[in-house]
């Protein structure tokens, strides 16, 4: 039985999912604003850096037995050098191009994923990592640090859950990364990619590479898209193929641009916007629609939302309209 | 040697209904600079149309098929002066456009599956019926598709390249400025390149749901990406390239599996083999292979 409308968005509950939901899609989203914001790439195989990370951390602790930790790491490595890889062949083509070339990217690895089931479990999903019939889990390690957290937290609040520990863990990452991405943008360094984004040629005439400057903000982009990648595998203990689906690419392009493309504390409101549609369309009960058309029902809203956005507001919420770098 | 006549048939069926998909959304980048992320849609939108004739109307297939070429027309006509028009009158940018098209894809998509639900559908036509040729073997949906895609690429070819109304789709394609100031009525060709490339979709759409046997409201998305390889590969805005390039995917795609290829890929990878030779050629050649080398 799912709660009426007007008792959900009374919930704590709800907020804080809202919250943890807002949090790792704001962290995926900066990935596409390093990306697309501030250096103009139109990257929409985003997702696969999120499924390169998930799939890394679980596969090197469940088969490998590596540590939390360092499988964390590694799965960030192993992102960024997959946007190198990525970027190596495709940067430099027309953006047109580079979109449809990222979508197929991401789609060979979802492909890889589904299909590739002694590495990945297969549709399944990670449960199936040690093969069907065990269940596989990868999250103890992450877990116990959780419940430190939350241990710490509840001397200061008390009574603490679950999900509001992660949502104070998730949130403070947001915090730090928007920090050093505004520190990296105004520095000399992101200046050069907004001047990639406005003209090209002009900032080779200059003497910049716009080759490398365009991998290294690939590859900065998929990390965050990888930490983003590690947090949804925390949240929600298992996942699947389908959870990197190019749809999710398509909500991290809404929450840029719902917020204001190349504003990075825009991000985070983009994000809140869309967590209450994803989560208030999920768990509110919806008069003359039942769940299965809830979720249709929600799809339909973010594309209505994507053409009104680009019919009336281009610039997004936050944006400046003359930074707007939507051609 | 049977196997590899089989996959060469099985490779015209999936190539010739590429071709299909991709002559409307070549036309449509050409002349409209609309990366059309909902053309998916269209022909998912077109097989259930046909599906309402079909099945939940018990008629003909043939009725089937007109059906859904005519309502996708007409809905490819609609969202140009609900959608599209007004978009280009403000002024809208490609980028612009390819996300009010994402949005429009995920619009009609999730109505679509509103509707239908995402449960298999079928058409009610023979699926035990099969032609043995000899070297390979064809259902009877195969035959259909493949014949009447066929007749369809040659009558589309033979539009584009004889007629008033095509040539001046090719011209505007090829230079927009250059055919406005030679007198090209722009609006009213666009609106008869939305017939054309939606109603185009539609058919394509049921085509793939005859081949497929079953189909759900993704079968559009799953087909678009080939189809903007096939656009790409034969250069945007190119009706021939994309027709030819179209059933050139369909055979790569297909002879990939062959087991004397170093035992052949397995066959959920055929979609990657597609993007995988667009990859490929875009960097052999950034601007698509009959694309004009010009930096845009």
């Amino acid at each position: 039985m799912t709660p009426a409308l007007a008792t959900i968005f009374t919930s704590v509950d709800f907020w804080t999912f809202v919250g943890v939901v807002a949090g790792i899609f704001t962290i995926f989203a900066l990935g596409l604003q390093v990306q697309f914001g501030f250096t103009g790439l139109l990257n929409f195989g985003h997702v696969a850096f999120m499924a390169v990370a998930a799939y890394t951390m679980a596969i090197l602790i469940v088969k490998v037995g590596w540590p939390m930790w360092a499988s964390a790491l590694a799965a960030i490595g192993m992102a960024m050098a997959f946007g190198v890889l990525i970027g190596l062949p495709t940067v430099r083509l027309r953006a047109d191009f580079l979109a449809i070339a990222t979508i197929a990217f991401g789609e060979i690895i979802r492909l890889i994923a589904l299909n590739e089931s002694d590495l990945t479990g297969g549709p399944q999903g990670t449960i199936n990592l040690r093969g069907a019939g065990t269940a596989a889990s990868f999250n103890a390690e992450w877990l116990s640090f959780q419940n430190t957290v939350r241990d710490w937290l509840e001397k200061g609040f008390g009574d603490v859950s679950r999900d509001q520990t992660m949502l104070v863990i998730i949130w403070t990452v947001v915090v730090l990364l928007i920090l050093l991405l505004q520190f990296l943008v105004h520095s000399p360094w992101g200046r050069v990619l907004r001047s990639i984004r406005e003209d090209e040629d002009a900032s080779s005439a200059l003497g910049k590479n716009v080759f490398a400057y365009k991998l290294q903000a690939l590859a900065l982009g998929a990390a965050l898209g990888a930490v983003a990648g590690l947090f949804f595998a925390f949240q929600f203990s298992f996942f699947s193929p389908q959870d990197f689906d190019p749809l999710t690419t398509f909500f991290a392009w809404i929450i840029v641009i719902l917020g204001g493309t190349g504003r990075n504390w825009a991000v985070p409101v983009g994000a809140i916007i869309f967590g209450v549609i994803f989560a208030g369309t999920r768990f509110a009960d919806i008069p003359f629609f039942d769940t299965a058309d809830q979720a249709f029902l929600r799809l339909i809203l973010i594309g209505l939302i994507l053409i009104g956005l680009m019919a009336f507001r281009p610039q997004g919420l936050l944006g400046k309209r003359e930074e707007m770098v939507l051609g | 040697m049977s196997e590899l006549f089989q996959l060469l048939a099985n490779g015209l069926v999936t190539g010739s209904i590429i071709s299909i998909g991709a002559i409307g959304l070549t036309l449509v980048y050409g002349i409209l600079r609309i990366v059309n992320f909902a053309h998916g849609e269209y022909l998912t939108f077109g097989a259930f149309m046909a599906f309402l004739v079909n099945v939940t109307w018990g008629g003909h297939m043939v009725a089937a098929i007109t059906f859904a070429i005519a309502l996708t027309a007409l809905l490819g006509v609609t969202l140009e002066f609900v959608l599209w028009r007004p978009m280009r009158n403000k002024g809208a940018g490609i980028i612009s456009l390819f996300i009010t098209s994402i949005g429009l894809a995920l619009v009609v998509r999730h109505l679509i599956f509103m509707e239908w639900g995402g449960q298999p559908r079928r058409y009610d036509v023979n699926v035990f019926q099969v032609y043995d040729l000899g070297i390979f073997r064809l259902s009877l949906s195969q035959v259909v598709a493949i014949a009447v895609a066929f007749a369809a690429i040659l009558l589309v070819g033979i539009m584009l390249a004889r007629t008033r109304l095509g040539k001046s789709m090719r011209a505007l394609s090829d230079n927009p400025e250059l055919a406005s100031v030679a007198g090209i009525d722009i609006d009213r060709v666009i609106v008869y390149t939305w017939i054309l490339g939606a109603g185009l979709a539609g058919l394509g759409g049921v085509l793939q749901g005859l081949v497929q046997t079953s189909f759900n409201p993704n079968m559009g998305f799953t087909l678009l990406l080939p189809i903007f390889a096939a656009v790409i590969l034969g250069g945007i805005g190119s009706a021939y390239g994309a027709l030819a390039a179209g059933v050139l995917l369909g055979l790569v795609m297909e002879l990939s599996t062959w087991d004397a290829l170093a035992g052949g890929i397995r066959a959920v990878y055929k979609p990657a083999v597609a993007f995988a030779l667009l990859i490929l050629i875009l960097l052999v050649r950034p601007q698509g292979v009959l694309g004009k080398a010009r930096t845009v």
